[in-house]
């Protein structure tokens, strides 16, 4: 047992270490990444044999820990929420075939869209899977649930979904560990066809799922990290839902016991929990961060029998992260403020590091590109987007993993030429290859720009899966060598740059220009170490 | 005994070493504590802030409330005032005076001091030059963080040994540049 100091995320992963997990899976993304950076560089992972490599994409990721849960053993797969749209296909079936070793998908969203394209609240996907789900309110309960989601996904059969919030996952506080388990032994499942989703079969699975679902609130494992506390007959009543309980003690600590509260952090729902409240409260407040899942649920279609206020009403805003002055005001109670920002402040938007990569091939296309006009750059998910800000203004899309390969032959399809795709290296393994293929087969008209800088970048420089490969994979899929275009994105070979593109964006069919420079950052990092290592040598 | 403090500057100035400092300190002081941070995007040069709270009574929220901090700590002057809005009434803005300018827009220094002048409670000064004079413009945190202890509501000697815990690895002498860089931001507040 000891004491550690740590972010959600890296109490999360330790549990699972902890718990004895065999494998590890994820692709980076804000504010997930850490939990896998945790693993990677844990030196009791390492002797237990961990794996814990990054994977392609979250799909993978889900579906690597699938097998090592089919082969017995206990695994774990993080992702942010939007990496579970990409895992989806694979993270709903694995609810109808069921697990074998206890397997834990964890879902970190981001309210409020620090890092995001989007809001998403990953407990629909619980519900939609049918999954139970658990949602930590502060770092100690995380490391405690990880143990009790591992146990129930083995007593039911099904994968539990962890869901965190952005304030969790990158939050530190204190964390007492617990004695580790041993990993489980490789062990085949009983029935050889559970995994076998043939109709017959997962019609058969599906019920199973069905009746599961319908008794896990009446689990202990899971039901007790919802708890009620009691309050005045006929008071204010309250449901909070994983860490909007801490914004709520924050504004009632030492008046707790005026109020009904039923502090939830895992579902389904007790029914029985939450009309015990109901019936002892004039009104129910709740409190959810993400999207107003139990509030749409208490009120029923009709909304007639019980007073609800929430984000539905406007008591709390309809989307945003919470924060304790959000409670505050919804519980009536004066905020202060301190003074106001004086406006001589400006805003300070993320930009690209100086000397990187990407902004020189921005700022060769962007002179490429002055003879079309604007309004033609299909960009992705990564640093790179930045390029949609000034002083580049070029980007004029960015979707989801991938888009700008498959969007930029859309529009070429529609008759927009020329159409650029700009996308990083680690996105394209992720899921740009396979729109490249798409691009091959009909030849299209487009100019994929791959801007390789040999890492993932945004996430603060993870392992790509691409360093090395980007050449190869794009002859491999077939695009035609003589429009494989290698450039090294540098001031001094700008001129140069710039007449490569302007020649690949004339060609009326496909072709791909790789930018090749590794990121400043992890340059930098690989240069101090080698200087570090040097030392040692000399010593 | 409540101390909430938001840590402010660019990503990539390194406000996450002053942070793991108080964080090391109040373990040793065996105080609760949590410590909310930004990762990701924000991390490319935008402007980035770290709640960091600490009680010796269990604390819930991970944000500050606003107009509740007692201490704004910033390495750089414009993020300092960004905060404003958490800052209460009787607390402190200890802060760096040299900008870090990578915005077009960026205002006039003497009107960021003018504006951190009308702080009730203030201090900005430069310190990447008294860092320079201790040794290392890299230890221009611990200078700022120095300078920020007066007002941080634990022993001077618990920031200290977490300095040297932090930097140990690093060999002594980065230890003691980093040491006397504290010791001298100290030295700019201890009077207030």
């Amino acid at each position: 047992m000891q004491k550690l100091l740590l972010l959600g995320d890296e109490a999360i992963a330790q549990a699972a270490i902890d718990a004895g997990i065999s494998g590890m899976y994820a692709y980076p993304g804000t504010p997930s990444t850490e939990i896998m950076e945790y693993i990677q560089a844990s030196p009791q992972a390492a002797a237990g044999n961990v794996q814990r490599e990054w994977s392609s994409n979250e799909k993978t990721a889900t579906e690597a820990a699938l097998g090592m849960s089919y082969a017995g053993k206990r695994a774990m797969v993080a992702m942010k929420h939007v990496g579970l749209n990409v895992a989806a296909d694979a993270f709903i079936n694995s609810a109808v075939t069921g697990v074998n070793g206890g397997l834990i998908v964890v879902s970190a969203d981001d309210p409020s869209m620090h890092s995001s394209q989007n809001e998403q609240d990953s407990r629909f996907y619980g519900k939609f899977a049918m999954v139970p789900i658990f949602e930590p309110a502060n770092q100690q309960q995380a490391y405690d649930m990880i143990f009790d989601a591992f146990e129930i996904s083995e007593k039911y059969k099904v994968p539990v979904l962890f869901r965190i919030t952005t304030r969790m996952a990158h939050s530190r506080a204190s964390v007492t560990t617990r004695e580790p388990l041993k990993q489980n032994k490789l062990s085949l499942p009983v029935s050889k066809t559970q995994f076998v989703l043939l109709p017959a079969i997962a019609r058969k699975q599906y019920k199973n799922l069905i009746s599961v679902y319908e008794i896990l609130s009446q689990d202990k494992t899971l039901s007790k990290w919802n708890t009620f506390s009691e309050g005045k007959k006929g008071g204010q009543g309250i449901i909070s839902c994983g860490i909007s309980y801490n914004y709520l003690m924050e504004n009632i600590k030492g008046k707790k016991s005026e109020y009904n509260i039923l502090s939830v952090s895992s579902y389904p729902v007790d029914r029985s929990q939450v009309a015990e409240l109901v019936d002892r409260s004039s009104s129910v407040l709740v409190l959810e961060e993400g999207y107003p899942i139990l509030e749409e649920l208490l009120r029923g279609m009709l909304n007639r029998d019980v007073k609800v206020n929430g984000r539905l009403d406007g008591t709390v805003p309809r989307d945003g992260e919470l924060n304790p002055m959000i409670i505050a005001q919804a519980l009536g109670f004066d905020t202060t403020t301190g003074a106001a920002v004086p406006e001589t402040v400006k805003s300070r938007p993320p930009s690209f590091c100086k000397g990187c990569g990407h902004s020189d091939m921005f700022i060769a296309l962007g002179e490429a590109l002055k003879e079309y006009g604007p309004g033609r750059v299909f960009a992705d998910i990564g640093c790179y987007t930045l390029g949609a800000l000034p002083p580049y203004n070029m980007v004029n899309s960015c979707v989801d993993m991938g888009a700008s390969v498959t969007m930029a032959i859309g529009a070429a399809d529609a008759g927009l030429f020329p159409s650029v795709a700009f996308i990083g290296d680690s996105t394209f393994t992720h899921s740009g290859m396979t729109g490249l293929l798409d691009a091959v087969l009909k030849n299209a008209p487009i100019t994929l720009i791959i801007s390789d800088n040999s890492t993932t970048g945004m996430t603060g420089g993870q392992k790509s899966q691409a360093t090395g490969k980007v050449e190869s994979i794009c002859l491999g899929l077939g695009v035609d060598p003589a429009h494989i275009k290698t450039i090294v994105p540098l001031k001094k070979n700008h001129e140069e740059n710039v007449k490569v593109m302007q020649e690949e964006l004339a060609y009326k069919g496909l072709s791909v220009i790789i930018g090749n420079r590794e990121c400043i950052q992890t340059a930098s990092r690989h240069k101090k170490a080698e200087a570090e290592a040097k030392n040692k040598k000399e010593e | 005994m409540k101390c909430d403090i938001i840590l402010a500057g660019v990503g990539g100035q390194g406000i996450l070493s002053i942070a793991a400092t108080i964080g090391l300190a109040a373990v040793e002081r065996n105080l609760f504590l949590k410590q909310s941070e930004v990762h990701g995007m924000s991390q490319r040069g935008g402007d980035v802030q770290s709640h960091f709270r600490l009680s010796d009574s269990e604390i819930y929220s991970d944000l500050i409330p606003m107009g509740q901090a007692d201490l704004i700590i910033s390495v750089e002057p414009m993020e300092a005032l960004r905060y404003l809005p958490w800052l209460s009434s009787e607390g402190w803005v200890v802060t760096n005076s040299v900008p870090f300018v990578n915005i077009p827009d960026y205002p006039e220094t003497s009107q960021l001091l003018a504006e951190i002048g009308k702080i009730k409670n203030s201090i900005a000064f430069d310190a990447d030059t008294i860092a320079k004079e201790a040794g290392s413009a890299k230890s221009s945190n611990m200078v700022i963080l120095g300078a920020a202890s007066s007002f941080i509501t634990m022993p001077f000697e618990s920031i200290e040994n977490a300095v040297t815990k932090l930097f140990s690895r690093k060999g002594e002498e980065i230890v003691e540049m980093n040491l006397k860089a504290l010791r001298e931001g100290r030295k700019l507040t201890l009077s207030k």
